[in-house]
């Protein structure tokens, strides 16, 4: 751990603690796994960005669903694909962190959920969204008539304007709602 | 955005982007919202603009982004959901503000941000220091949150029976102990030839096998009984220090009273929470979906496996919840000779219940009596001596064995919804188990309250029990010690074979077994169960909390090897909310049925003449009354004020009158819930009215003008045509941009 500590400036250290949800440790952990996924004689730059595929080999995300879109919710590439730099890694760990507060992770819920990225979740979204949660192959997945009822039931529960599709405020209503999803919308290294 | 071109879509009509629906005003406001309320407005938009680049109407430029600064300033940075950079801008634009500050306010933000700083790396300090965090992180990422919540709360029992244990040890014991080193002298309850003061000595003499050490230490009989383990042991009246008179007697009575407050108060202050949540949960049932496919996933599941098993599960959950809304749908269907004939069944199947638990009960009864009346006679076998011992035990395990068994296939005839089939089994075992202590506990008062002859001289059964708390304190100590042998034997000749059998054998017969489940609901029993034999036994055994304590400690490291090794998770999950109210209010059960016999024989039993603290008085609690009689005029008049009935009748009308006030409010934020909920599908639905009868202008009036420019088209040229009709007034309307609405 020393000599991860000492690649991250002391400052730079405090501004991190500053601007996320992170404690120090924590802060120096997610230092020293993201700089595993580096090689050696990169290191040294911060701004430094990690190929999505990277990424995702951490057992933290690997067998989460929804890891692609974690990796592109949180990216700041110009290209989107998904890389992240480690001021994102950190972005991303806050948010998922035991002390991030509600509105933060239900926002950021939000946008994993919204897969076509524009802006409200509809019925594909949903659809998706379903698919994730139970499984990609065929024999896991809900039949077209169990998915039609379930959407159904989720857009009466949740969509209070009645547009047929969630958006950011109605779903926010909802996951305050929710009491597990504090709980577990939780990413911890 | 979409919502409002889904809406548009639904009409058919109208170009694909329209302006005109931006300028509604609660678009408007949710832009608005999403800018202030910590909504990333720079990633969102950079996400947009990758679909929507073309469209006219997203967000319109920087003006906009200018404006929630001042609200999101009373927030702390990172409570915004922005990127660093963003973030650390954010910052540095503060720190400039700041320098306008005058000194007093910059030193007073300097000292309030490292205060803050302070008290967060003394709480990471302290979270550190937390037991068993390394192991609960692995068994979350393994099992999810819902057998996690189940290891929590083991970790709280071993947090409060420890400080039982201290409150015990510092107020009772320790006293004691360091009185010879302090030149305290200490005054006991001696034998003054009172035939009720008489104590046999129970400590075998002359040879003594080694067997017999082994039934001592299971029973706590024979040398254990004379130790500062049981009751009878405390026989001292005062402790007189140099300055001070130390009351045991006092502080042994108000311990006991403190320790059932302090989990009373604990209890309810850790259940607060999820009973405020399980409110919010009851009143709006139709949440169950959005619940299961919005906060479905435990994003902490780290296990390749264990990611399929809760996918799997999900989507049974799903299917079953499906299921279950078809089969209301029938339930509501049924006729009315149906119902009877349900009604018949469900009543004659709880006689039945009913009737299985009172002979679990009379059996209970009967073993304890025969195996009170066995221990009286001389030791013969050594084996047969033991299992004497353990007979109420042995009775009560096994009861709890067999009968939930029996309800889980009793509930399937009666025809309930999956999910409250589940809650009521759980329910009948929780009385079950439960009860059967209380059972225990009547039946050994019947027989140390009753004399051979009409009247006991010395208010209870001397002759039998000379010291009848510490026989109290030693059948809860069994109970202890056999409830911790048949978890660990459970784990070892039960569970670990039969994870072995299924691996390791290829026939039918062990596939269709499966795997050990690991049943949250019967593992919280279990420990619940233990807990209150604590709760009871800590008066009649002070260091029970001790050895519950250390039990408990094991029993962590037991539950989770078992997990890891030996099950898999339940097909059906448990949620971690609804589960952590469900272990509380079962823990709050199980405490209300512990104070009962705690009161009753602090208060209204005699206690023994032969041993103890209490020696002197007839019932325990004399001693409260007698000391603040001791006590100055000024206090004891308040405290007599406080005990008086004048005071105990206002207060209950205060108390009462506070609750109706609380329900009154309660009732009316719900109606005033009710009417904001009717009111947005109101307004929802009038929006989409609005926006129907837009279009359908906008679309007459875009004919009439194409209609009106062709009529000129005589005198125009074919293109010029084309502009004309962009220029039309309803286009100019259109393409406004979003006028000062966001500017607010």
């Amino acid at each position: 751990m020393g000599t991860t500590a000492s690649q991250l400036p002391k400052d730079l250290l405090s501004e991190y603690q500053e601007l996320t949800f992170l404690t120090k440790q924590e802060i120096l952990l997610a230092h020293k796994r993201f700089s595993e996924l580096v090689a050696k004689e990169e290191r040294s730059s911060n701004s430094l960005r990690v190929p999505m595929e990277k990424i995702l080999t951490m057992p933290e995300l690997k067998s989460n669903p929804f890891r692609k879109r974690i990796c592109h919710v949180f990216s700041t590439s110009d290209m989107k694909d998904g890389s992240l730099t480690f001021e994102d890694f950190l972005d991303l760990l806050s948010a998922f962190s035991d002390s991030a507060t509600l509105e933060i992770k239900s926002h950021y819920a939000f946008r994993i959920f919204d897969f076509d990225d524009d802006g409200t979740l509809d019925c594909r979204d949903l659809e998706n969204l379903v698919n994730c949660l139970t499984g990609e192959t065929d024999d896991t997945r809900l039949t077209p008539e169990e998915m039609r009822q379930l959407i159904n039931n989720i857009l009466e529960e949740s969509d209070i304007d009645k547009d047929g599709t969630v958006n950011l405020s109605e779903f926010q209503h909802v996951i305050s709602r929710s009491p597990d999803f504090v709980s577990s919308f939780k990413i911890v290294l | 955005m979409d919502s409002v071109d889904s809406v548009f879509y639904t009409d058919r009509i109208g170009p694909s982007s329209n302006p005109l629906l931006d300028q509604l005003p609660s678009y408007q406001s949710l832009l608005y919202r999403r800018k202030s309320s910590a909504t990333g407005s720079g990633t969102k938009r950079r996400g947009s603009s990758r679909t929507h680049s073309t469209s006219s109407w997203k967000w319109k430029g920087d003006r906009v982004e200018e404006t929630p600064k001042t609200v999101s300033l009373e927030r702390t940075v990172r409570e915004l959901a922005k990127t660093m950079e963003e973030k650390r801008r954010d910052n540095e634009q503060r720190m400039k503000q700041d320098q306008d500050l005058s000194s007093w306010k910059k030193w007073r933000q300097h000292a309030r941000r490292s205060l803050k700083r302070m008290k967060e790396d003394a709480v990471e300090l302290l979270s550190r220091l937390e037991l068993w965090r390394g192991d609960i992180h692995v068994i979350e990422g393994m099992f999810g949150t819902g057998i996690l919540s189940y290891f929590s709360f083991l970790r709280f029992l071993v947090l409060l029976n420890f400080i039982i244990f201290l409150l015990m040890f510092g107020f009772v014991i320790l006293p004691i102990v360091i009185a010879p080193h302090f030149s305290g002298n200490t005054t006991f309850n001696l034998y003054d030839g009172n035939e009720c003061r008489y104590y046999p000595s129970t400590s075998r003499r002359g040879l003594v096998v080694f067997h017999q050490y082994i039934t001592d230490v299971l029973s706590g009989t024979g040398f254990l009984e004379e130790t500062y383990l049981f009751y009878g042991y405390y026989k001292v009246e005062a402790i007189h220090y140099p300055r001070i008179t130390y009351n045991l007697p006092l502080a042994y009575v108000l311990v006991t009273v403190t320790y059932l407050f302090l989990s009373l108060i604990w209890i309810v202050k850790r259940s607060a929470a999820g009973f405020k949540r399980s409110l919010v949960q009851d009143e709006d049932r139709f949440q169950s979906f959005c619940n299961k496919i919005f906060a479905g996933w435990d994003f902490c599941i780290t296990n390749e496996t264990a990611a399929r098993l809760k996918s799997s599960s999900l989507l049974y959950e799903l299917k079953t919840d499906l299921e279950e809304e078809r089969i209301k749908q029938k339930i509501a269907d049924r006729t009315r000779k149906e119902k009877c004939r349900i009604y018949v069944l469900r009543l004659v199947l709880n006689l039945f219940v009913v009737a299985v638990l009172a002979a679990c009960f009379y059996s209970i009864y009967r073993a304890t009596v025969y195996s009170q009346k066995s221990q009286m006679n001389p030791p013969a076998n050594f084996i047969l001596d033991l299992i004497y011992e353990y007979l109420p035990s042995i009775v009560i395990t096994l009861a709890n064995f067999i009968t939930p068994l029996m309800f889980t296939l009793i509930i399937q005839f009666e025809d309930y919804s999956p999910a409250f089939e589940i809650r009521f089994t759980l329910m009948r075992c929780v009385f079950m188990r439960l009860a059967s202590i209380g059972v225990l506990l009547c039946s050994l008062w019947s027989q140390i309250t009753s004399c051979s002859g009409s009247t006991c001289p010395c208010g209870y059964n001397h002759k039998l029990y000379p010291c009848w708390e510490s026989r109290v304190g030693q059948e809860m100590y069994k109970l202890m010690i056999f409830d911790f042998i048949i978890i660990g034997a459970v784990t070892i000749f039960v569970e670990f074979p039969r994870k072995l059998i299924v691996t390791y054998c290829d026939c039918g017969l062990a596939k269709w077994w499966g795997q050990q489940e690991f049943a949250i609901p019967q593992n919280v029993l279990e420990i619940v169960y233990g807990q209150t034999i604590c709760w009871i036994g800590t008066f009649y055994c002070p260091l029970l909390p001790a050895i519950s304590t250390i039990k408990y400690f094991i029993v962590f490291y037991i539950k989770k090897m078992t997990l890891v090794k030996n099950c898999r998770p339940a097909t059906r999950p448990f949620r971690a909310s609804s589960s952590n109210f469900f272990f509380l209010v079962v823990l709050l059960i199980g405490l209300a049925l512990a104070c009962a016999p705690v009161i009753v024989s602090i208060a209204q039993i005699s206690c023994s003449q032969a041993c103890g603290p209490f020696v002197n008085y007839t019932t325990s609690w004399e001693v409260v009354p007698l000391s603040v009689s001791q006590l100055p005029d000024g206090l004891r008049t308040f405290l007599f004020a406080l005990s008086s009935e004048a005071f105990a009748v206002s207060f209950f009308v205060i108390t009462c009158l506070a609750m109706f006030y609380v329900i009154a409010l309660a009732g009316a934020h719900k109606r005033v819930v009710n009417q904001l909920r009717e009111q947005l599908e109101m307004e929802g639905r009038d929006k989409r009215f609005l926006i129907q009868k837009l279009c359908q202008a906008q679309v007459t009036c875009a004919i009439s003008t194409a209609a009106a420019a062709q009529s000129h088209s005589v005198r125009e040229s074919q293109d010029h045509r084309g502009s004309q009709n962009y220029d039309n007034p309803g286009g100019v309307f259109l393409v406004q941009p979003p006028v000062s609405a966001t500017h607010v």
